[in-house]
């Protein structure tokens, strides 16, 4: 029994390092001395911030991927929440054949291959909606459009949670359906809606093929379509500095997102840290 | 006083308006988008650019140009492609459940305070960029990465980077995995235990309970997890780009890429994401059948 028990205890361990080591290593790498990224010459922040030309910090390509990236995240998160939320409470309320139908709808997206909605997409900004030109504005309409179903779901699993027996006192106490939404559903919704925000801006900035197929040029690549254009010509560690910053603010970003849930979890009388993480991963932890 | 029976009329308003805007959005970015690429696939080629135009009324589609490419992936030069990436994906499943499966298995049967930190382990490539990922194995793997060499030093001598089927397929385990194991978690840890602990008090070897108990009552996560990591496989363009840039590794999602990016040949490439997405709606309607069939099965 405990040697089954160790063998897969092994499994695991192993499995995490193939996982994360790799990964490590690449920030490694962000430090080379030298030009390479794979035969390591001594530690330097020549790529970050030394190099006058192709350091991170001076190298206007990556500048340009770093910040589209961010642009990107702000205006997903901008338009995607409250639009998704907006969605979620409508469609748990709404009990109409009408709003089956938009549940349905909803729930495609989440099965839909990105390179059929890039597709998709790029052939209707290109012959139909050419009001919308390629570039950033394409970007945020695709990225709003992938990641609202996230939110969507997100906000219903808590609102079937919650379910209606505050609200039907609140309004039994006489507040307007308004108001109830306002004081009673939607603080209760915060964790879902706070890990929505979390959840968009991650799938934002790790998304590579709507970003990519609606790219105008290279002034709208952004952090994942720059490395993958430039990941097999012989780019310098830059790259993996590039690469690396975009780690450590989405690690920022999901720092902040625990330390907030695990509050609002607490001054509930939560259990912290376990269900903030539950809120962040949709599951019992 | 609004009781509770009877909502008042107020309200009946409030949902669909709470819901216009995001169905608004959905039909104008998604549905719309869907159908043109059917307009795309089925519609005209400029004679003289080559350039697709798009017709708009399904009684005016023309079906010859699709079914030219539809012939051609049936039994013309684009049959290769698409047997090669099942295969690709049926491959990289099975090394996916191999891994996830004992790894999701550990977890569940973990104490409560080791399950915590393990699943924030497990959760960690979700917060790394998928590009970022490819590439610490594309520095990995270069002639003098450090994977290389370490092979290399064990004897398994091979150009990793430049069309190694090997190299794809891990690629691809090593991009989804993660998608894999956390559907398979989520549905071991709501087994209980004591199943199988009876079981075995009635004298079932470790492995038959396993076989008998553990595995049939896993199965709808791991249906789950085969399901979320096959979709996005099979339209998966960028880690066979980035780890093998090769014609003799081309995947169904490299033809279409080429197509509308490169090539500019855009019907043919809409046909394909039509090719595609029919595929993979036959898939899926298998597995939300047996899904309600089980759902029968267990009411009944």
């Amino acid at each position: 029994m405990s040697g089954r028990r160790r063998g897969l205890a092994v499994t695991t361990w192993l499995y995490l390092v193939w996982t994360l080591v790799p990964v490590v290593i690449a920030v490694l790498f962000s430090f080379n001395d030298g030009r390479s990224r794979s035969t390591w010459q001594g530690f330097s922040l020549r790529w970050w911030t030394g190099d006058p030309e192709q350091s991170l910090l001076h190298d206007p390509t990556l500048r340009t991927a770093l910040r589209n990236s961010l642009v990107l995240a702000a205006g997903t998160i901008a338009i995607a929440v409250p639009l998704g939320v907006a969605l979620a409470i409508g469609l748990h309320r709404w009990r109409a054949r009408t709003a089956r139908v938009v549940n349905w709808t909803n729930s495609i997206p989440l099965i839909t291959p990105e390179i059929v909605m890039g597709a998709a997409l790029l052939i209707s900004f290109d012959h139909l909606l050419t009001w919308v030109p390629l570039g950033r504005p394409a970007q945020l309409v695709g990225h709003v459009t992938f990641t609202l179903s996230f939110v969507v779901v997100t906000v219903r699993g808590r609102l079937v949670s919650i379910g209606h027996a505050y609200e039907d006192a609140a309004r039994d106490l006489g507040a307007t359906p308004i108001q109830a939404m306002r004081w009673i559903l939607l603080p209760l919704l915060t964790p879902a809606i706070v890990a929505s925000v979390v959840i968009v801006f991650a799938s934002s900035i790790d998304d590579f093929v709507i970003s990519s197929f609606l790219k105008a040029d290279a002034s709208t690549e952004t952090v994942p379509v720059r490395i993958y254009s430039a990941v097999r010509s012989s780019s310098s560690p830059s790259l993996n500095a590039l690469a690396t910053m975009m780690v450590v603010i989405s690690f920022f970003a999901l720092a902040i997102t625990m330390y907030v849930l695990t509050r609002i979890q607490r001054r509930r009388g939560g259990e912290g840290l376990r269900s903030a993480m539950g809120d962040v991963t949709q599951m019992d932890v | 006083m609004p009781g509770r029976r009877s909502p008042p009329a107020d309200n009946r308003l409030l949902w669909p308006a709470l819901a216009l805007p995001g169905t608004a959005w959905l039909t104008l970015f998604f549905l719309v988008p869907v159908y043109a690429i059917a307009c795309i696939a089925f519609g005209r080629v400029d004679p003289v650019f080559r350039d697709a135009i798009p017709v708009w009324n399904p009684a005016d589609w023309q079906f010859a140009d699709a079914g030219d490419t539809l012939s051609s992936v049936i039994s013309g030069p684009l049959r290769g492609v698409f047997l090669r990436t099942t295969v690709y994906v049926v491959a990289a499943i099975a090394f996916c459940l191999v891994i996830g499966y004992p790894v999701a298995y550990y977890v569940a049967r973990s104490s409560l305070r080791r399950r915590t930190w393990l699943l924030g382990l497990m959760i960690l490539p979700f917060w790394v960029s998928f590009l970022m990922r490819l590439l610490a194995w594309v520095n990995l793997l270069e002639p003098d990465g450090w994977a290389t060499r370490a092979l290399d030093w064990i004897g398994i001598e091979q150009q990793w980077l430049n069309g190694n089927h090997v190299t794809v397929i891990l690629g691809l385990v090593y991009g989804y995995v993660p998608f894999l194991i956390l559907p398979l978690y989520a549905s071991l840890e709501r087994i209980d235990w004591n199943l199988v602990d009876a079981a075995q008090d009635l004298g079932a070897s470790p492995w038959r309970s396993f076989h008998r108990i553990t595995l049939p009552l896993s199965r709808p996560g791991i249906a789950a997890g085969v399901v979320l990591v096959a979709l996005p496989m099979f339209g998966d363009y960028y880690t066979n780009d980035l780890l093998s840039r090769s014609p003799r590794t081309e995947m169904i999602g490299n033809q279409i890429d080429f197509f509308l990016n490169a090539s500019r040949q855009k019907q043919k490439g809409a046909t394909l994401v039509l090719v595609l997405s029919a595929a993979l709606a036959i898939g899926m309607s298998w597995y939300l059948i047996g899904l309600e069939r089980t759902r029968r099965r267990e009411e009944s």
